[in-house]
């Protein structure tokens, strides 16, 4: 909210700097954003004088002056038809910028030099007058800032006012902020008092039939007004606060509403019929109605409506209507001052996408006793401004009264809640500052009462922030908590998403982060099957973007979508990972499967270019040995890893695809990326992929180790050589070895695999080494001899395997 | 002749000296501790001394013997341990690299703030990025209908599920199956409705709650001081500022003295010397009737900030988006 510096000392003494009021008002929890001159753009304009007026040589239409602009004399060119001679008008030197953007400049106009411009309120942003030069007051010396001369000088403050507080969307609100911070007097406009009956209530009168909605209506009449633009002097303070003048009336209501905060809404009062106020919801022929911006509203059966006898002419606390609009025509004016119900309000102005002044009021709540004392402040300046009559009486229809509503607020709970060492008196006066009325019924116990205004303090925690800002959130001193002695384990769901982490990171891959949405056909592009789970995808019901319309079910689009964006950066090896959620439609639930995943990437080469080697692009066994060597890194042991059934993963080329698995638990997938899917996102080098559930990882993880005795027995090796089918999974082998009926096998690993010349084709040649070890003992040469032959023999024939020749 | 071991040893350890390879040491060896060597002879011919000098002329006769055996076994180890060594290369070539990858900016933050949270007593606790209405606005005591809705700019899932928009609905999720004393901080994804120049529609929080029977708001304000001391250095200053979040009370922010400039005004803190990094407050005694707390025996503090916000500060990145387009110039910088 904008607040107008000279606004303000109308209500209260200020005796310090703008900027020292902003700090001030900023550290008690009114936000000032910025400290702005609202006229910043008429900071070089000054009273010039025409000092002679001579015809411009090339046009007829144009003529030149001599201006005395206070250092000197300037040649401009002019047009405007009311210059003259002795006439004081706005000169803009050159280099000034105008509102409209135009920045003057000393430049030959038709032909004639022209070293400024003398300017009209239009062209100077403060009126709407293009009609000539603006006429300036003939005292005024050349040379005199147009701001000075004017009045206008202000400064404004922009507040970033938080929900809390509407009691400070108005001068008189944060002149109050003011008084209590300074330790001033708030000094609010006298007003003779309304009468409450006369002779208003024979000739209109209020009918709330809503009082829900409305729990206060109250209006006042004023006859015999003449509409007129607005004097100077207000329409200087509207706009400096950013509100348009239009007329006095209008501008007289906008001008209370920001001096009180209530908002007023002035009808034409011979344009009501039966000249009297309905407070109601929508009949039912009215669906739609004309606002006063020219648009027609859709109305639902919970839009509050003021009407007249016969039809709506206003939507309560949002906008006015046209048919009932003040105009120039108009000479008695019924004004209305009321209370709504916030949450009705506010739901009006959001299915309308129309949020006013008053609604914005409205929602946030406005004061329950501040209406008539507002309307009142109105009408009077109606009188003054417009000439009105001020017809006696106020109709102030109050179906539901406020009741102040008392707080008790203990003095030992305020210091030990807020670690100070307060009084009770302090206490009272920081509260009696901002006008709470305070009661003792017991030493060590206040009983604050708030003002009306104060919608927002109900209990003794609100009480305890204000003597708390009041007194200074800084003077509070710094403690540190003390507490009760407690701990647990951490959570193993933590701890191991972090050691992945690192053990990524140390197999030299680079965490992403890419967003939880993706676009809805993220499916489609990996080529997902009609059925596949990924499909069961939330979607946002306000998404920003088509790209980021539902939440990712799989990390792949993000990522593929990162490499393709890195290759374009002329980045083409890349090692990813990623930790994160993906998300499911949960049947019968309300919220979605939330499936924590790593998945992890690598394309093009397998190491960096050195002097050492010129490395080869990095290919499937690359990401399964990270694979591997993170589940050993966690501690996982004998996970399997075995071909994919072809048609399991869409996004994977068939052949290339393996699942990770540990007993029954499927753990992830390892593959190359299918070139179709590749395509889609113009990748056009090999892409290698895995993918771990992070829930099936852990539920996989050993506990705490346990320790084994070092062996103190010699360990022997026996390699064998078979010549299989090229089929046969090396992974079988080593399981068929491993599953040996003796406890001796102490490992079994693969050391070379061979197709070719002379293995026959169709067959490969693996080369297997067994360890043997016993823990009682050195196991005897024929002894091991002997077992490694019925190994071997078992191993031709359940593979239908043969020696090499 | 007595004096004479003593010159045999000199001349045999000074010529030791001057011996450069195996083969002259051998030679020497040969030509004092040889059959005809110097030491040997001297010792044969020791009957030629007078009968009383002969016990303390072979005693140290047989000692040099020792040594000088000694002496030539040693400098022929020296040498061959020496020929073991290889030529010279040039140290200054690359060596065989081992990966090096790295964490993301933001779990290098939360880590960090995890960690000193850790080290203060409190555990970490999570929950779900997309929630009810109720766990992200009412329980918080934020009604539907509610202005402070406006804070925050909500995605949603449906009418009642939206996604998150705070970690703060973990705070409510842990105390309703917890009792206290309760320390925890929740790190985590949010989502707002929202991108330009300095939002982007998900970032990260780190959210803290501690509930205890005698917690106050100047406990906060030292937990908090703590934090900051060390995320950036025990010289910043911090100033609370009264504010307003539904679900604390009294609720400020925490600015703290800009870490660019130290205060004296630049671009990154609009010439204010302060930057916003933290919400805070004492926690509402409607949140803690919300979850069944005697509001009475217990109170409490919360807080939240901005993981991004607090490495762009700590890293000076300048444009949040870079957080999220996995851009490899980027992630390789942390």
């Amino acid at each position: 909210m904008k607040v107008s510096l000279n606004w303000l000392r109308q209500y209260v003494d200020i005796d310090v700097t703008a900027s020292e009021i902003a700090d001030l008002l900023t550290m008690a929890g009114l936000e000032v954003e910025a400290v702005i001159d609202p006229y910043e753009h008429l900071s070089q304009v000054v009273v010039g004088r025409i000092t002679e007026i001579f015809p411009h040589p090339n046009a007829d239409n144009l003529f030149c002056c001599k201006v005395d602009n206070g250092s000197g004399s300037l040649e401009i060119v002019c047009g405007a038809p009311n210059a003259e001679t002795g006439m004081n008008a706005p000169c803009a030197p050159a280099g000034t910028v105008l509102p409209s953007g135009t920045e003057i400049k000393r430049a030959k106009i038709r032909g004639h030099i022209s070293e400024g411009m003398l300017c009209s309120e239009a062209e100077l942003g403060i009126g709407e007058d293009a009609s000539g030069l603006m006429k300036l007051d003939n005292n005024a010396a050349p040379g005199t800032p147009v701001k000075k001369a004017l009045g206008i000088e202000d400064t404004v403050l922009e507040i970033g006012l938080t929900p809390n507080r509407p009691d400070c969307l108005c001068h008189m609100g944060v002149a109050r902020e003011v008084a209590a911070l300074r330790g001033k007097k708030l000094m609010p406009p006298e007003l003779p008092k309304a009468t409450p009956s006369g002779k208003a209530s024979k000739l209109t009168s209020i009918t709330i039939k809503n009082p829900d909605f409305c729990p206060r209506y109250s209006a006042q009449l004023v006859f015999d007004i003449k509409t007129a633009p607005s004097p100077d002097w207000l329409k200087h303070r509207l706009r400096a606060v950013g509100l348009k003048p239009i007329n006095n009336i209008v501008d007289i209501t906008n001008y209370v509403m920001m001096e009180t905060g209530q908002p007023l809404h002035a009808f034409d009062f011979d344009r009501l019929a039966g000249h009297r106020i309905v407070v109601r919801t929508p009949g039912e022929q009215e669906d739609t109605f004309i606002t006063l911006d020219g648009k027609a509203r859709e109305l639902d059966p919970e839009t509050l409506l003021i009407c007249d006898g016969e039809k709506p002419v206003a939507i309560a606390g949002v906008m006015g209507g046209e048919n009932s609009e003040i105009m120039e025509s108009t000479t008695r004016v019924l004004i209305e001052s009321a209370c709504f119900d916030p949450v009705s309000i506010r739901k009006t102005a959001k299915r309308l996408g129309a949020s006013t002044e008053a609604s914005y009021r409205f929602e946030r709540g406005v004061d329950p006793e501040g209406a008539v004392y507002a309307m009142n402040r109105a009408a009077h300046l109606m009188a003054e401004l417009a000439g009105g009559t001020i017809i006696e009486g106020v109709i102030d229809e109050n179906p539901r009264p406020h009741t102040k509503k008392s707080i008790l607020l203990s003095t030992e709970k305020t210091n030990r809640h807020l670690g100070t060492g307060l009084e009770a008196e302090e206490i009272a006066r920081y509260l009696e500052s901002i006008e709470f009325s305070v009661n003792r019924p017991d030493p060590g116990l206040l009983e604050a009462t708030p003002p009306s205004f104060r919608v927002d303090v109900t209990r003794p925690e609100d009480l305890m922030e204000e003597v708390a800002r009041l007194w200074g959130y800084n003077r509070i001193s710094t403690t540190f908590p003390e507490i009760t002695a407690q701990a647990e384990p951490p959570g193993k769901n933590l701890e191991t998403r972090e050691q992945v982490r690192d053990l990524m990171a140390g197999f030299g891959f680079n965490e992403a982060v890419s967003y939880s949405f993706t676009t809805a056909g993220a499916a489609d592009l990996l080529e997902l099957c009609p059925g596949d789970p990924r499909r069961n995808v939330i979607e946002l019901v306000n998404p920003l973007s088509e790209e980021q319309a539902i939440m990712r079910t799989t990390f792949l689009p993000g990522l593929l979508e990162a490499v393709r964006k890195n290759i374009f950066r002329q980045e083409r090896n890349l090692k990813l990972f990623e930790i994160g959620k993906t998300f499911y439609k949960a049947q019968g639930r309300e919220l979605p499967h939330e499936v924590e995943m790593l998945a992890a990437l690598w394309t093009g080469l397998r190491g960096p270019v050195t002097w050492h080697a010129r490395p080869e692009a990095c290919d499937f066994y690359d990401i399964k040995g990270v694979a591997e060597s993170l589940l050993a890194g966690l501690g996982i042991e004998n996970t399997a890893v075995t071909g994919m059934p072809d048609s399991a993963c869409s996004y994977t080329q068939p052949g290339r695809t393996a699942q990770i698995r540990l007993k029954d638990t499927f753990l992830g997938l390892i593959g190359e990326v299918k070139p179709s899917v590749l395509k889609r996102f113009d990748i056009r080098q090999p892409v290698f992929v895995f993918e771990i559930h992070i829930e099936a990882l852990i539920s996989c993880l050993p506990g705490v180790p346990e320790f084994r005795p070092i062996p103190k027995f010699p360990a022997v090796a026996r390699d064998v050589t078979l010549i299989v089918d090229s089929t046969i999974e090396a992974g079988q082998i080593t399981d068929h070895v491993k599953a040996a009926d003796t406890d001796l096998i102490e490992d079994v690993f693969m050391f070379d695999v061979y197709t070719g010349e002379p293995v026959a084709k169709n067959k490969k040649s693996v080369s297997l080494r067994i360890v043997y070890r016993s823990y009682a003992r050195t196991l005897e040469d024929a002894e091991v001899n002997e077992l490694h032959q019925r190994i071997t023999d078992s191993l031709l024939s359940a593979f239908d395997a043969t020696l090499p020749a | 002749m007595s004096q004479d071991i003593e010159q045999i040893r000199q001349q045999a350890l000074s010529e030791l000296k001057q011996a450069e390879d195996a083969e002259s040491i051998r030679d020497l060896s040969v030509r004092y501790l040889g059959r005809k060597g110097r030491v040997t002879r001297f010792l044969r011919n020791i009957s030629e001394l007078p009968e009383d000098r002969r016990p303390a002329a072979g005693k140290r006769a047989n000692e040099v013997k020792k040594e000088l055996e000694s002496a030539f076994n040693d400098a022929l180890a020296r040498l061959s341990e020496k020929q073991e060594e290889k030529g010279a290369i040039d140290v200054s070539l690359p060596g065989r690299p081992a990966p090096v990858g790295t964490l993301h900016p933001v779990t290098r933050i939360t880590r960090m703030i995890a960690k000193i949270f850790e080290r203060m007593g409190f555990g970490i606790a999570e929950g779900p990025e997309v929630e009810t209405d109720y766990y992200n606005f009412e329980a918080l005591n934020i009604p539907k209908n509610h202005p402070a809705r406006d804070m925050q700019d909500t995605f949603y899932v449906s009418e009642n599920v939206v996604l998150r928009t705070h970690t703060s609905p973990i705070q409510v999720r842990y105390m309703e199956t917890h009792q206290p004393p309760v320390r925890i901080i929740a790190p985590g994804k949010v989502y707002r409705c929202d991108s330009d120049l300095t939002h982007t529609p998900m970032f990260h929080q780190v959210e803290g709650l501690l509930v205890d029977e005698k917690v106050s708001f100047g406990d906060l304000k030292g937990t908090l001081t703590a934090l900051v001391h060390q995320i950036f250095d025990p010289q910043t200053s911090l100033r609370f500022r009264p504010s307003f979040f539904p679900f604390t009370e009294p609720s400020a922010e925490v600015d703290i003295q800009c870490v660019i400039c130290r205060g004296a005004g630049c671009k990154v803190c609009s010439d204010t010397g302060w930057l916003e990094v933290l919400g805070c407050g004492m926690v509402h005694p409607a949140v803690f009737e919300n979850v069944g707390y005697d509001t009475d025996r217990y109170s409490g503090f919360a807080f939240g900030m901005g993981v991004e916000r607090i490495a762009m500060l700590k890293y000076g990145i300048n444009d949040i988006r870079m957080f999220f387009e996995n851009d490899i110039r980027f992630l390789r910088q942390f």
